[in-house]
């Protein structure tokens, strides 16, 4: 083979191989890009969050995973997502919908409320035909191992928030789960649960996630939704405010 | 008629002075440099007795081979400069039949070396009780200190801390506190400590930066790491072990503060978990937890198929299944 012909083979190889990392490299960017961002703005200092998580969701691909939802506040739709930005220097007022079932935790001291203001959430549960049976309960801890009362975890790491997000209680969590996402409080049994922290004063990423093992059907619960954005994991992103 | 002298050359011997000249020089100028100038830089810093030892370590093994690179190169330079063929000059080199006196100097040299490094290798993988690595959960080498179930200032009780990772974050238990827990790590100055480092999901690895500590956290393993903090200021708490998509970001912060201070911190937050029911919400104190299994799960839970599983277990026997 001629000087030409090898110089010229080694330089289709290296586009084919440079190519190949552009198009993977592209495929997962816009992948990531492709899921939406919830933006919160600010009003009087503070803001109003609002998540559900659900048995299920009404993807395609993994209808099965239990996921988060946000709400988008302009239109009050449940966003299939996990990214949202809310402004530095805030209080963040969080409304959280439980409509999943218990699951213990592996480590129980993250049923302990902590980095909220005041260091504690407060909790209503409600039944599938409305009726609340818990009323706004304030409370640094839901043990997750004395009763079936947690379903999953909202822990921002980066600021020290690890709430433990309250579930319907045993029967309603073994029989009247609601079975169509995103859920709605008409009909299904759930708790609400609600809680303020503070953003830093600097913007940044700060990833948030659930400690439940609640990757069901995988290795011990781990991976799946609990690896995926999208699922049990996000990105809350603080910008200047 | 003219005749052309060739240089003159120095001869074999002098060739050999210049070059050790040349080396002993450089080498006593850099391993000075690295001693006096580079040392007290180098990481991971002096916070604690096993820090200080890594550091001394990089310095000694630095200073050890610097003589032996600035070698190479000074004899790459040198024969490039001298033994460089002139203009004209196509002849090959002399032929070398064996030369009794390099090939002792080389095996005595590379003999010396290695026996070096072995005998300091192992001297400072002793002296310092295990340079700060987790040794597993019957360590050969401890730490001077008394255990104790409660651990006051200025005793010299070794204080025991559990560090607990699961995906992405680590946790710090203090059995001598009442099996209180933190997300934060906080370590009195001057006082001997007794990691013991599990998981309760996949591997990960403790690495306390600032402190030479670093040791893997397996589930259902008591790996056991020593350390005694030096000096007050911030260590950062890293995951060495590629542990799932956030390894990346699991890390935390810890702080070295006066016993005092520690001892004020650390009965605040019992009694703070004491008050708020954590502490009875936490399991009995034990050097490892089955990450599959909850024993404390009473009559007060019922075991939904599915959701608890059967006995506690968080999924069926069947399930989980590996991907």
């Amino acid at each position: 083979m001629s000087v030409t012909a090898r110089a010229v083979s080694l330089l289709v190889a290296f586009l084919v191989v440079a190519g190949l990392a552009i198009f993977v490299a592209l495929y997962y960017i816009g992948g990531a890009s492709a899921m939406p961002t919830v933006h919160y703005a600010a009003s009087g200092g503070q803001v109003n969050v609002v998540l559900q998580e659900d048995p299920q969701n009404d993807s395609s691909s993994k209808p099965d995973w239990v996921s988060y939802y946000v709400q988008d506040p302009a239109t009050s739709n449940w966003v299939h997502t996990t990214l949202f930005s809310v402004p530095a220097n805030t209080r963040v007022n969080v409304t959280l919908y439980g409509y999943d079932g218990c699951t213990p935790l592996r480590n129980n001291y993250f049923s302990a409320v902590q980095g909220t203001i005041g260091g504690t959430v407060t909790v209503s549960q409600f039944d599938q035909h409305g009726k609340e049976y818990v009323s706004d309960q304030t409370t640094p801890l839901i043990d997750s191992w004395a009763d079936c009362n947690v379903g999953h975890t909202f822990a921002i790491p980066g600021l020290g928030v690890y709430v433990p997000v309250a579930s319907p209680n045993a029967q309603l969590s073994a029989n009247n789960l609601c079975s169509s996402s995103p859920c709605v409080t008409n009909g299904n049994p759930y708790a609400k649960e609600t809680f303020s922290f503070m953003t830093p004063d600097h913007a940044g990423v700060f990833r948030w996630q659930c400690l439940v093992p609640c990757g069901g059907g995988f290795l011990d619960g781990n991976s799946g939704p609990m690896q995926t954005l999208g699922y049990m994991m996000g990105e809350m992103d603080v910008v200047s405010s | 008629m003219t005749t052309t002298q060739a240089p003159t050359q120095p001869t074999g011997a002098r060739h050999g002075l210049r070059i050790f000249l040349i080396w002993i020089v450089l080498s006593l100028a850099a391993d000075l440099l690295i001693w006096f100038v580079w040392k007290p830089h180098l990481p991971p810093g002096d916070m604690s007795d096993a820090a200080r030892h890594q550091q001394f370590d990089i310095a000694v093994l630095a200073i050890s081979g610097a003589p032996v690179i600035i070698f190479v190169l000074v004899y790459f330079i040198y024969s490039i400069v001298v033994f460089r063929a002139r203009p004209g000059d196509d002849s090959d080199g002399e032929p070398i039949y064996g030369n009794t006196k390099v090939q002792v100097t080389w095996i005595v040299g590379t003999t010396v070396i290695v026996m070096w490094l072995f005998v300091f290798g192992t001297v400072e993988l002793v002296v310092p009780a295990g340079a700060g690595a987790g040794e597993g959960p019957s360590p050969i080498w401890k730490l001077a200190g008394p255990h104790s179930a409660t651990w006051t200032p200025n005793s010299n009780t070794m204080l025991e801390v559990q560090v607990i990772g699961q995906q992405w974050t680590f946790t710090y238990r203090y059995p001598q506190f009442g099996g209180m827990e933190s997300s934060e790590l906080m370590l009195p100055v001057n006082t001997p400590v007794t990691f013991h480092v599990t998981s309760l999901d996949v591997i990960h690895s403790f690495w306390a930066y600032q402190l030479g500590v670093k040791a893997d956290a397996n589930p259902q393993v008591d790996n056991v790491a020593y350390v005694t903090p030096k000096t007050l200021g911030s260590v950062t708490v890293r995951c060495n072990e590629l542990c799932g998509i956030w390894h990346g970001a699991m890390y935390n912060f810890g702080h070295v503060v006066p016993q005092t201070a520690f001892q004020s911190w650390a009965n605040g937050v019992q009694a703070k978990e004491q008050s708020d029911g954590v502490l009875a919400a936490l399991p009995p104190y034990a050097y490892t937890y089955d990450p599959t299994v909850i024993p404390q799960l009473g009559a007060n839970l019922p075991k939904i198929d599915g959701i608890t599983g059967a006995a506690g277990y968080y999924y069926p026997p069947e399930d989980p299944v590996t991907p």
